[in-house]
C-alpha cells in the first residue's frame, strides 16, 4: 500500500459514523445532519440506491426515491460527517451495479425483487435487539 | 516564523478531507523531507548571498555520480538524489550548519501560507487555444477545415512583419512553474507529509520546492 492509500484509508476510518454495508439496489434510510442557523437536526432520506462510485474517501451513492409521484435523486459522499447513519431497510437482487434503467420506469415496472433470507435476517436481529 | 525558508519534497497525489461542518476540503499530499543542510552560503562567505542548499531523497550509489558524491560526504550527509537551493534571511543562515537535517515540523505551521514551486507536466507541441486560451472559431455556419486555429499573425504593408513575442503554437509545460499563497492544511510530522489546499503544479512523483509565501495576499496585512 503505498502512502497515499495509507492516507486515504485513514481518513475513511476517521469517519464518526459506524460502517454500514450498502449495495446497489438496497432501500436505505439515509440519516441526514441539516443545519439551519444554530441549529441543527437530522432528516432521513429513504429511497432506493442506485448508484455507488467507490475511491476510499470520494466515495458516493446515489439514493433515488419517489415524492408525490416526481422522482428525486440524492448523491450522498459516503464518509461526509452529515451523513451520520445509514439504515438498511431491504435488499434487492439486481443484475447491474448501476440501476439507472429504473428512471425511465414508473408504478409496477419499477419494483425490484426482494432476497428474502435477507429480510428474514433481519428481522431475526431486529427482533434480538 | 515569518523568516524566508523552504524545503524540497515530492508530490505523492490528492485527496480530500471533510471539515466538520461536512465541507469538503481538497489537498495535494507532499512527501517533504527530511532534508540535510549540504551547504550554507551567506554574505559573509565567498558567495556575497544568504542561502541553503537541501539535499532530498535516498538513492542508490549507481546513481550518484562522484562529484555530488563527495559534495554530499562533505557535509557529512548520506546519499541523496535531488540537491536545491533556497534563498533564506541572514537570521536563518546563523542557525544552519551543513549537515543539519530538517524535517517538516520544524519549517512549517498548520494554516500557513506557502509558495510552490515545480515542473508543470509536459503538453508537448499544443496549439493556440490550449497554449494561449484563444477562442478558436465556429464549429458550424459554413467554416470548413478551420476550428482551432489562431487567425491572422499581423497586419499588411505596415509594418510588413509578424510582431515578436505573436502568441502562436508551440511548446508547452514540462516548465518550472510556482503558485503562490496556497495554504497548509494539515502537517503530519511523523511521516514528514504536508497537505496543502488544492493543486500542485507538475506530476505525481515530480519534485517540489516549498517555502515560505514571499507575499501577503491582497487585502491582507504581514503581522
Amino acid at each position: 500500500m503505498n502512502m497515499l492509500q495509507t492516507i486515504e484509508s485513514e481518513t475513511v476510518a476517521a469517519r464518526a459514523r459506524e460502517t454500514t454495508d450498502v449495495r446497489p439496489g438496497d432501500l436505505v434510510r439515509v440519516h441526514v445532519k441539516i443545519v439551519e442557523g444554530d441549529k441543527s437536526r437530522i432528516q432521513i432520506f429513504e429511497g432506493t440506491v442506485i448508484s455507488i462510485r467507490k475511491g476510499c474517501p470520494r466515495t458516493t451513492f446515489t439514493v433515488r426515491k419517489m415524492s408525490s409521484g416526481v422522482g428525486v435523486e440524492r448523491i450522498f459522499p459516503s464518509c461526509s460527517p452529515n451523513v451520520t447513519k445509514i439504515e438498511v431497510m431491504a435488499r434487492h437482487k439486481v443484475r447491474r451495479a448501476k440501476l439507472y434503467y429504473l428512471r425511465s420506469r414508473k408504478g409496477k415496472a419499477a419494483r425490484l425483487k426482494p432476497i428474502l433470507e435477507f429480510q428474514k435476517a433481519l428481522s431475526a436481529l431486529r427482533k434480538k435487539g | 516564523m515569518n523568516e524566508k525558508m523552504g524545503m524540497i519534497g515530492r508530490k505523492l497525489g490528492m485527496t480530500q478531507f471533510f471539515q466538520a461542518d461536512g465541507n469538503v476540503v481538497p489537498c495535494t499530499v507532499v512527501q517533504l523531507g527530511p532534508n540535510t543542510v549540504l551547504q550554507v552560503k551567506s554574505t559573509t562567505s565567498k558567495d556575497r548571498y544568504n542561502a541553503i542548499q537541501l539535499g532530498f531523497a535516498p538513492a542508490r550509489a549507481k546513481l550518484i555520480n562522484k562529484p555530488l558524491a563527495g559534495h554530499l560526504t562533505k557535509a557529512g550527509a548520506s546519499l541523496l538524489r535531488h540537491v536545491r537551493e533556497i534563498r533564506v534571511d541572514a537570521g536563518t543562515v546563523a542557525t544552519m550548519s551543513a549537515g543539519k537535517v530538517l524535517t517538516v515540523g520544524e519549517v512549517f505551521q498548520d494554516g500557513q501560507k506557502v509558495d510552490v514551486v515545480g515542473t508543470s507536466k509536459g503538453r508537448g507541441f499544443a496549439g493556440v487555444m490550449k497554449r494561449h486560451h484563444f477562442a478558436g472559431f465556429e464549429r458550424t455556419r459554413g467554416a470548413h477545415e478551420y476550428f482551432r486555429h489562431g487567425g491572422s499573425i499581423g497586419t499588411r504593408l505596415t509594418p510588413g512583419m509578424t510582431l515578436k513575442g505573436k502568441k502562436m503554437p508551440g511548446h508547452l509545460g514540462a516548465s518550472r512553474t510556482t503558485v503562490q499563497n496556497m495554504t497548509v492544511v494539515r502537517i503530519d510530522a511523523e511521516r514528514n507529509l504536508l497537505f496543502i489546499r488544492g493543486g500542485v503544479p507538475g506530476p505525481v512523483g515530480g519534485l517540489v520546492v516549498i517555502r515560505h509565501a514571499v507575499r501577503t495576499p491582497k487585502g491582507k496585512k504581514k503581522k
